[in-house]
């Protein structure tokens, strides 16, 4: 009993039995992802929420902030906040003020399209607030393609506010794409000259993700080249644990290096329904809902579907290879929404080990989103894909307004 | 860190129990730790009360044998801000 009685998040890897513990469950989330709303001004190719449109039953200001109570008495340090784009609710900047007097932390994410001076000013002024800004390219022509027409410059807009402002520490949060892997070094820049910390995430083929997977998820070649940038920057680069399939090559990265869903990590969608992880929008990893008798409290530590996620996993084929241990067979939701079995390799296993598996794959049977927010008439700051579509065809609506649909 | 020296817990960390020791949250750091040991958490619950991190440790039943390991602990707490120093 050395150094190890203590850790913090940010140390070393040097987990060991704590790991363990954190596969048995917690009483309640570390992380806690809470998705305000379905409505968002942007259309991103890739999101992980099919958000878009605003859902008629999403949580009224009295029903958020008696979960904020919640989370209150639940000892939930800090939410991360997202959507859709959540300041777009009217409410958006009450429910922040009424977490922060309720000792909630916040962390939100925003396309920054709302960042105004005025707003960067009160973001600056209090401990318990942290902001993300969403960028997917460290130039616009590799941004915009993804995330929408005029969506670099409303970043940088942001980033600039919040530096003015005197805001310290906020993120610049970076989804990994085929596109955006050669710019590693120049988002570090732009952290850096902005006073930001960076965070890169991994795509994952959830939501709108599915449609685009095959044409953006990284190469192996750039998987190699990833690993090896985080490793050369290490802590100074957060990665909110995402790139745990990675730790096959060798060195695990900083961070717990294991699956969080339903064990440490869940989402609350904009309608209250709670799912494993945000990642895994679908009713195969729904929990329940906060309305429910017992509320959220209730769903993390009774959920069955939670309870089987906290159990002794098999890890099934992939307990044959020599970097099990370090990899735990990957991410959950980029095997589910790529067809693979969950107790088999990560779509991306660095050792190849899908490949097959994918490749023998029947692609009309995925299993796609559960629900769909998507905007369906034109978005002003729509993507503009010069080079990607979507690869996955979509159903034609049964309600599709065009009297021809599907008979082309 | 001196055992004679009294520490307490910095008025922005909360600290929520847990099956195997507890998380702790530095909301003006956003750092959270974990104490790894029921004992641990014990020893630093004690200290706001003791008149030194000596009175904490022998309260809470720490062995001379896992004394060294604890007072390392507390240290590491100490550096990142986790305890403070109370002000005689």
């Amino acid at each position: 009993m050395t150094a190890t009685l203590t850790e913090t998040s940010t140390g070393s890897p040097r987990v060991g039995r704590l790991v363990d513990q954190f596969e048995l469950g917690l009483d309640a989330p570390i992380c806690l992802t809470w998705e305000l709303t379905y409505a968002c001004n942007l259309a991103c190719v890739h999101c992980l929420s099919s958000s878009g449109r605003r859902d008629p039953d999403e949580l009224s200001t009295a029903e958020a902030k008696a979960l904020i109570d919640e989370f209150e008495r639940m000892q939930i340090f800090y939410v991360n906040i997202g959507g859709g784009e959540p300041t777009v609710r009217p409410d958006f900047w009450e429910l922040l003020d009424y977490a922060v007097d309720h000792h909630v932390g916040v962390k939100f994410s925003t396309n920054g399209f709302r960042i105004t001076p005025e707003r960067a000013a009160m973001l600056a002024a209090t401990d318990y607030v942290d902001v993300q800004i969403s960028l997917d390219g460290a130039t616009a022509e590799v941004n915009d393609p993804v995330r929408g027409q005029g969506t670099y410059d409303a970043a940088m807009r942001a980033l600039a506010n919040l530096q003015a402002a005197g805001m310290k520490d906020f993120k610049i949060s970076v989804v990994c794409t085929r596109h955006n892997i050669g710019q590693l070094d120049e988002f570090k820049a732009i952290a850096d000259r902005y006073g930001a910390q960076l965070r890169l995430t991994r795509l994952r083929p959830s939501g709108r993700g599915a449609d685009v997977w095959d044409e953006l998820h990284p190469l192996p070649h750039q998987q190699r080249e990833l690993y090896d940038w985080l490793m050369a920057n290490g802590e100074k680069v957060l990665t909110g644990d995402s790139f745990f399939h990675l730790a096959a090559y060798g060195e695990p990265l900083p961070g717990l290096n294991l699956c969080g869903a339903g064990r440490v990590v869940c989402l609350v969608d904009p309608v209250g329904d709670v799912y494993a992880c945000p990642f895994a929008i679908h009713d195969r990893f729904k929990a329940g809902n906060v309305r429910s008798t017992g509320g959220f409290d209730r769903v993390w530590k009774e959920a069955p579907l939670f309870e089987e996620l906290r159990s002794p996993q098999t890890g099934g084929a992939c307990t044959q290879c020599s970097a099990y241990d370090a990899c735990r067979g990957g991410c959950m939701a980029a095997k589910f929404f790529t067809g693979l079995p969950l107790d088999g390799p990560d779509p991306e296993c660095v050792k190849g080990n899908a490949e097959e598996a994918l490749a023998g794959l029947d692609r009309s049977t995925l299993p796609g989103s559960s629900q769909d927010h998507s905007h369906t008439g034109t978005v002003r700051n729509a993507p503009v894909p010069l080079t990607l579509g979507a690869t996955r065809t979509r159903p034609t609506s049964a309600c599709d307004e065009s009297p021809v649909a599907g008979m082309s | 860190m001196l055992a004679g020296e009294a520490w307490r817990l910095s008025p922005s960390v909360s600290v929520r129990p847990e099956p195997f020791g507890a998380l702790v949250y530095d909301f003006s750091t956003r750092r959270l730790s974990f104490l790894k040991t029921l004992l641990l958490l014990d020893v630093v619950r004690r200290l706001d009360g003791a008149s030194d991190v000596d009175e904490a440790l022998r309260s809470a039943g720490v062995g001379d044998g896992e004394r060294a390991g604890y007072l390392r602990a507390l240290d590491g707490l100490a550096a990142s801000g986790v305890l403070i120093r109370s002000t005689p």
